[in-house]
């Protein structure tokens, strides 16, 4: 099935640029979710081509170095319908490819992991962020390139440590996901020092994101649900969901800084991140997509860079041999956050850096200075191995 | 346009008419002169190395990084990446004088014996461009891999090294037909590149892979890697950048970045002798020209330390622009 992949490995070795037997071929998977939710914020509404457009510029640079090495890379997009079984979707990716990203939710996610069990093949989570993907509901054939919520949370929970603003005012939307992010952030305070004062739900009472009258009700609304609270330094926002975040900062009771899902955010990825040679990247990408780059653009960027990688250090199009490379000790790959990134062998996530951004600047990069540990700071963010709860199969 | 016809004239001359210029600016003893550029501060801060003091700071354009002296030691140029040129800066002047047609975000540049021709990586579009500095002209490109930046000419003038830094190779291009005859993969992020006089071997850093790689320049292959480890140090915080080499090729110096050390690495044998602290975030290096001293700098706690080359110790640390990045020495 991927025989076509493995064609003319081992010729022309690193030896110069006119090579006369055709390039080896590699194709890349993109399995993209059904459906974009909408955001608060119109600037923040997320493209169509958000997340393939990462991974497009990533096929272009694997090709601007695979010319030198005779490698050719292409990538397969293939978005999701509605109610379509994702189990069969993945399938007939996986029939052309054995590198598939997916931008998928936790459920879908399982059941394409399931569904390519015993195939040379294997997912790279370019989307969830779920923790229990990479504990206990892992996968050997899953490799994680988003960051989790954990590592999301500890990030900012480090800063905001660093800042001594540790008495936080939780409040937490009313959805799955948005709990999910509460508990990560719960777990947080408790290890790097926050101390949660008070917890307030915000509840969905549904209705329209965008109103003609809507602000001037949300500029009642905010004061009155954040009053009345003890003594705090910065309001934490748990909501995933976009239903109320965005509408706190300037308009809680108290005037206190805002953060989370609203106001200073922990992502992976920002337009606005330009060190560690970050300009060159996001010029790429701005040439190529005529928009900025997102965090999920950022993390198919950097899926696609790790097959490119792996395919530039063994000289292979081999979909074993490069996944064995990926899985193991020599592999990193470098992604303009000051540090080489590698993957935790326990559960396949990829080690990084969290940018902390405010929307329009880079305020901090954790892990925070002082955050010590023996393996690797990085892991400092997020389930640490002792901790863990996956077995991988 | 006046101006720039005027540098020609003075800057390309052979060397003989130039040694009465020289001597009308020199200034006693033989202090050599330091030019380094701040890439935040957008200036060029000159440094006397007799008194190790700071003489002029000089305004240039957007992002300075990569800065050399032209061979006749009459200009400096320094790549101005978000202006998308090379400024020249006139020595005797101090000031700038003329740009280069660099394209587009130059980064670091090298120019061939004679100074006739000039490398330059431009980062944003996978090129290294070639311009004749006789005619301040572009004239030709070369098409290497993503994020270009070190750059340099094997001793014989015959291959230009050109390191990419997301491709992670060194490229060997011939300097005559301007083509790409090799491509050697290095760990992570290349950086600087530096041949040993004797051309035996090609020295390459690998900044986020936290390396130095020999190659072996006839064969086209890495025959050994430098590791360095700092006790106390986590090793995601190594990041060789900047190279410097005596000319005997018996010791090397590896600017370490965020370890905020520089590792003084035997020529021969490869091994790391030891570390000497430095500033923060330590970036590039020249060797003033009697090799007595090699000035590094110090991009996050904007200023160059002075090693003393023989005694191998930091001597001095000398206040700059902000986040200092380049340096380039000469005799004024």
């Amino acid at each position: 099935m991927i025989r076509w992949l493995i064609g003319a490995i081992g010729v022309a070795a690193l030896a110069t640029s006119a090579v006369a037997s055709e390039p080896v071929e590699i194709a890349i998977g993109y399995l993209g979710r059904a459906s974009v939710s909408q955001t608060l914020s119109p600037v923040e509404q997320p493209a169509a081509d958000d997340g393939p457009a990462g991974a497009r510029l990533a096929i272009e640079d694997n090709n601007t170095t695979g010319k030198f090495l005779n490698q050719h890379f292409n990538l397969m997009e293939r978005r999701l319908k509605d109610g379509e079984d994702v189990a069969a979707a993945v399938n007939e990716l996986a029939a052309k490819t054995g590198f598939i990203l997916a931008d998928l939710p936790a459920d879908a996610l399982l059941k394409a992991a399931d569904a390519l069990r015993g195939r040379d093949a294997i997912l790279l989570n370019v989307g969830a962020t779920d923790d229990r993907l990479r504990e206990q509901d892992c996968r050997g054939n899953v490799v994680h390139v988003a960051p989790t919520r954990s590592m999301l949370a500890d990030a900012l929970a480090q800063y905001l440590v660093w800042k001594q603003w540790k008495r936080w005012l939780l409040v937490v939307g009313s959805h799955d996901n948005d709990k999910l992010y509460a508990d990560a952030l719960r777990r947080a305070a408790a290890r790097f020092g926050g101390k949660i004062v008070e917890e307030r739900t915000f509840e969905d009472t549904g209705g329209a994101r965008r109103t003609d009258s809507g602000v001037t009700l949300i500029q009642r609304q905010m004061p009155v649900f954040t009053q009345k609270a003890p003594a705090y330094d910065v309001l934490v926002a748990a909501d995933e969901s976009e239903v109320f975040a965005s509408y706190l900062p300037y308009r809680t009771w108290d005037p206190r800084p805002v953060a989370g899902s609203a106001g200073l955010k922990p992502t992976s990825w920002d337009p606005a991140q330009d060190q560690w040679g970050a300009t060159q990247l996001q010029n790429r990408f701005v040439k190529l997509a005529s928009r900025h780059m997102s965090a999920l653009d950022m993390q198919a960027w950097t899926g696609v860079r790790m097959i490119g990688e792996a395919a530039s250090r063994t000289n292979s199009g081999d979909a074993k041999t490069l996944l064995n490379f990926l899985k193991g000790p020599n592999f990193s790959i470098a992604a303009f956050k000051g540090t080489r990134l590698t993957l935790r062998d326990w559960n396949l996530q990829l080690r990084q850096p969290i940018l902390l951004s405010d929307g329009r600047m880079i305020v901090s990069v954790s892990p925070q200075e002082g955050f010590l540990h023996q393996v690797s700071e990085l892991d400092t963010l997020g389930v640490d191995r002792p901790e863990t709860k996956c077995k991988l199969q | 346009m006046r101006i720039g016809k005027m540098m020609r004239t003075i800057s390309l001359r052979p060397a003989a008419p130039c040694a009465a210029l020289w001597l009308a600016t020199a200034s006693p003893g033989w202090a050599f002169i330091a030019y380094v550029s701040n890439e935040k501060g957008n200036t060029v801060t000159v440094i006397d190395t007799d008194s190790w003091t700071v003489t002029k700071t000089i305004k240039v354009g957007q992002r300075p990084r990569g800065i050399e002296f032209t061979r006749d030691g009459k200009l400096v140029m320094v790549a101005v990446g978000d202006d998308d040129t090379i400024q020249v800066i006139d020595t005797a002047k101090q000031e700038v004088v003329d740009t280069l047609p660099s394209g587009p975000d130059p980064e670091l540049f090298t120019q061939d014996a004679a100074g006739k021709t000039l490398y330059v990586a431009n980062e944003n579009d996978n090129t290294v461009t070639v311009i004749d500095l006789e005619k301040r002209a572009r004239i030709g490109d070369v098409q290497v891999g993503v994020e270009p930046e070190g750059m340099t000419i094997s001793p014989d003038g015959k291959i230009l090294i050109c390191t990419s830094e997301t491709t992670n190779m060194a490229h060997f291009i011939d300097t005559g037909t301007r083509q790409i005859v090799a491509n050697v993969l290095v760990d992570a992020r290349p950086r600087f590149a530096e041949f040993k006089r004797d051309q035996s071997e090609l020295w390459v850093s690998s900044e986020i892979g936290g390396t130095v790689s020999i190659i072996d320049p006839a064969k086209h292959e890495v025959t050994g890697k430098i590791n360095f480890a700092i006790p106390g140090l986590r090793n995601e915080a190594i990041q060789p950048v900047g190279i410097g080499m005596t000319k005997d090729g018996k010791t090397a110096f590896v600017a370490l970045g965020p370890a905020n050390r520089v590792a003084v690495v035997d020529g021969t044998s490869h091994q790391v002798k030891k570390y000497l602290l430095v500033g923060q975030r330590v970036w590039h290096m020249a060797f003033t020209p009697d090799e007595k001293y090699l000035l590094v700098t110090n991009g996050v706690s904007n200023d160059v330390s002075v090693i003393d080359v023989a005694a191998e110790k930091v001597i001095k640390t000398i206040q700059v622009g902000e986040l200092p990045w380049g340096i380039t020495i000469a005799k004024p």
